[in-house]
């Protein structure tokens, strides 16, 4: 085999270095950036790498960062992306400046009138945003989420649709267990005055990693859909998280049923626990295997 | 090189090839310890001649040419190869017999080979590899899985003869992944990666393949409950430890299960 002793140049690297980056499981991206730095040896390249990869990291991930004074956390998601590290946080009306590479807030001011949505929509977005801080309080240990309003922020009164959008995101990050997890659900309301229907869009993703002595990791995702009908601002809140509830807990449902199906059903489409003898294998008659295939008719083997 | 394992280690299985190629590229000089080291999904080829497939790993290979367990011979044919010795041939031989039907009870289908080769101890080494495909697609007899990919590898390193026992150490790792895919809850996904490690001292008084064919089916049937119960269950842990079950939730008002 020919050896080519060529140096990757600098922009192959930055590539390699993103996609390390961007594959990071939840919550282990610092942990890859060191590991990465070590391997690449190139402070420039890995700079540059970060720079591109943790704003996409942070967005798809739903992280969440702490603000300054203390006024609870900002998600950092492509739906209340202001600038590329200005997130506004509707709840509080304040705007955070983000520095994504060291995934903390640095800064945090309150928002222009032009940045938040029209009193008419806030209506709605406040009343829905009450109804999923209960939710998730009491359906989530360690959850954040927030409501913004991705079309029709300044429609001024009824006559027009608009788009709500609830994110929830759970991290729980365990590294001295060797295990992390994530919990990202994502629902479109889209409030549609013409026919007065809500439409629901959920998408929810789930993800864990465990990795003593070994490297497993779990990801699930489902997509989901529903309909409610067009009311004032507070009956709308409790459908749609009533909504909300009722699905999140029947996917966590199918979840658990797809790990009790796993030990005897889905596993055995890999390798049985047992085989159909429901005994060893016999190990110590090899003299008999190695003469004939009549072996193989009397174990049963070929049903 | 350390953080080179550290990253494979959190990357997903499932991408697992294009990280390694990744840091062969990045360190060229560290490939020969990370080939040994980070394992990856086994390929396989046709042996024209029996008409059969057989796995491909660095035990059988020979510059740019495997040896098929079946005929013996290298593709693309390859002159000054090497060889296991007759005697070494012959057990491998019947270990590729049996074992394939080992094979055939605990997976229904798949594809397995086994080399053997002398080392410079006096004893010699084997390798045991298995392929299965449990896709519905593939061979997954009750058509659970949209895709299902199960690997395993098992060197057995085989010291020489004394007064009747050998010294028996076995490597395993086993890769897998597996997903299910319906309307009513999407897609569920698992694959993960383990290696563990046996050693016996046997009397070889029921032969060599008796032997380690035992320890094998032991270790196997050992990782497929690691991988299922504490494995895949601590990701299952994770789930609900994120988003407890309603019935938890009703019970403690502030579950914070840290």
């Amino acid at each position: 085999m020919a050896e080519e002793e060529c140096e990757l140049n600098e922009k192959q690297k930055r590539e390699i270095a993103k996609w390390f980056l961007l594959n990071s499981p939840a919550g282990e991206i610092q942990y890859i950036a060191k590991d990465l730095k070590s391997v690449l040896n190139d402070e420039k390249v890995y700079n540059e790498a970060a720079s591109e990869a943790f704003p996409l990291y942070n967005k798809s991930h739903l992280i969440f960062l702490e603000l300054p004074n203390r006024s609870g956390d900002v998600l950092v998601t492509t739906y209340n992306e202001l600038e590329e590290n200005e997130f506004l946080d509707p709840r509080t009306a304040l705007v955070a400046t983000v520095d994504h590479v060291k995934q903390v807030c640095t800064d945090v001011r309150p928002a222009a009138d032009e940045e938040l949505s029209s009193p008419y929509i806030e209506e709605f977005r406040c009343a829905l945003d009450a109804e999923m801080l209960k939710y998730v309080a009491e359906a989530y240990p360690k959850g954040v989420c927030s409501v913004y309003c991705v079309d029709g922020k300044d429609v001024e009164g009824p006559g027009s649709n608009f788009e709500l959008v609830v994110v929830i995101s759970a991290a729980k990050n365990s590294p001295q267990n060797f295990c992390n997890g994530s919990w990202r659900s994502v629902w479109n309301i889209e409030f549609k005055e013409d026919v007065q229907m809500l439409e629901v869009r959920g998408k929810l993703q789930v993800g864990a990693h465990y990795y003593e002595e070994g490297n497993v990791q779990l990801d699930a995702k489902h997509e989901c859909k529903d309909a409610t009908i067009f009311q004032a601002p507070d009956d709308c809140a409790i459908s749609i998280a009533n909504i909300i509830r009722h699905h999140e807990a029947e996917y966590l449902e199918s979840l658990e049923a797809s790990y009790s199906n796993l030990p005897d059903t889905t596993f055995k489409d890999l390798r049985r626990k047992l085989p159909v003898t429901r005994t060893q294998f016999p190990w110590h008659n090899t003299l008999q295997f190695s003469l004939t295939r009549d072996i193989q008719k009397e174990l049963g083997i070929d049903k | 090189m350390e953080a080179a394992m550290g990253l494979m280690r959190r990357i997903h299985p499932k991408q697992s090839e294009t990280a390694l190629s990744a840091l062969l590229s990045l360190l060229p000089h560290s490939s020969s310890d990370l080939l040994s080291q980070v394992d990856q999904p086994l390929q396989v080829l046709r042996d024209l001649e029996s008409g059969k497939e057989y796995i491909l790993c660095e035990y059988n290979r020979d510059a740019d040419s495997y040896r098929s367990p079946w005929s013996n011979k290298y593709y693309p044919p390859l002159e000054d190869a090497l060889y296991p010795s007759s005697e070494l041939r012959k057990l491998e031989v019947e270990a590729n017999e049996v074992f394939s039907i080992y094979r055939d009870q605990y997976y229904e289908g798949g594809i397995s080979s086994v080399y053997m080769w002398e080392d410079d101890n006096e004893g010699f080494v084997a390798c045991f590899l298995i392929k299965k495909d449990g896709s519905k697609t593939g061979q997954g007899r009750r058509g659970h899985l949209q895709e299902g990919a199960w690997d395993a590898i098992h060197v057995i390193e085989v010291g020489p003869e004394e007064e009747s026992i050998a010294h028996y150490c076995l490597t395993s790792t086993i890769m897998l992944s597996l997903t299910t895919n319906d309307e009513s809850s999407g897609t569920f996904s698992l694959s993960g990666s383990i290696r563990r490690q046996m050693n016996m001292d046997l009397s070889v008084a029921d032969g060599h393949l008796c032997n380690m064919g035992r320890m094998i089916e032991e270790m196997e049937g050992k990782l497929r409950n690691s991988l299922d119960q504490v494995y895949f269950g601590k990701t299952k842990e994770m789930v609900c430890t994120l988003r407890p079950p309603s019935e938890v939730v009703l019970r403690l008002p502030t579950a914070d299960m840290a």
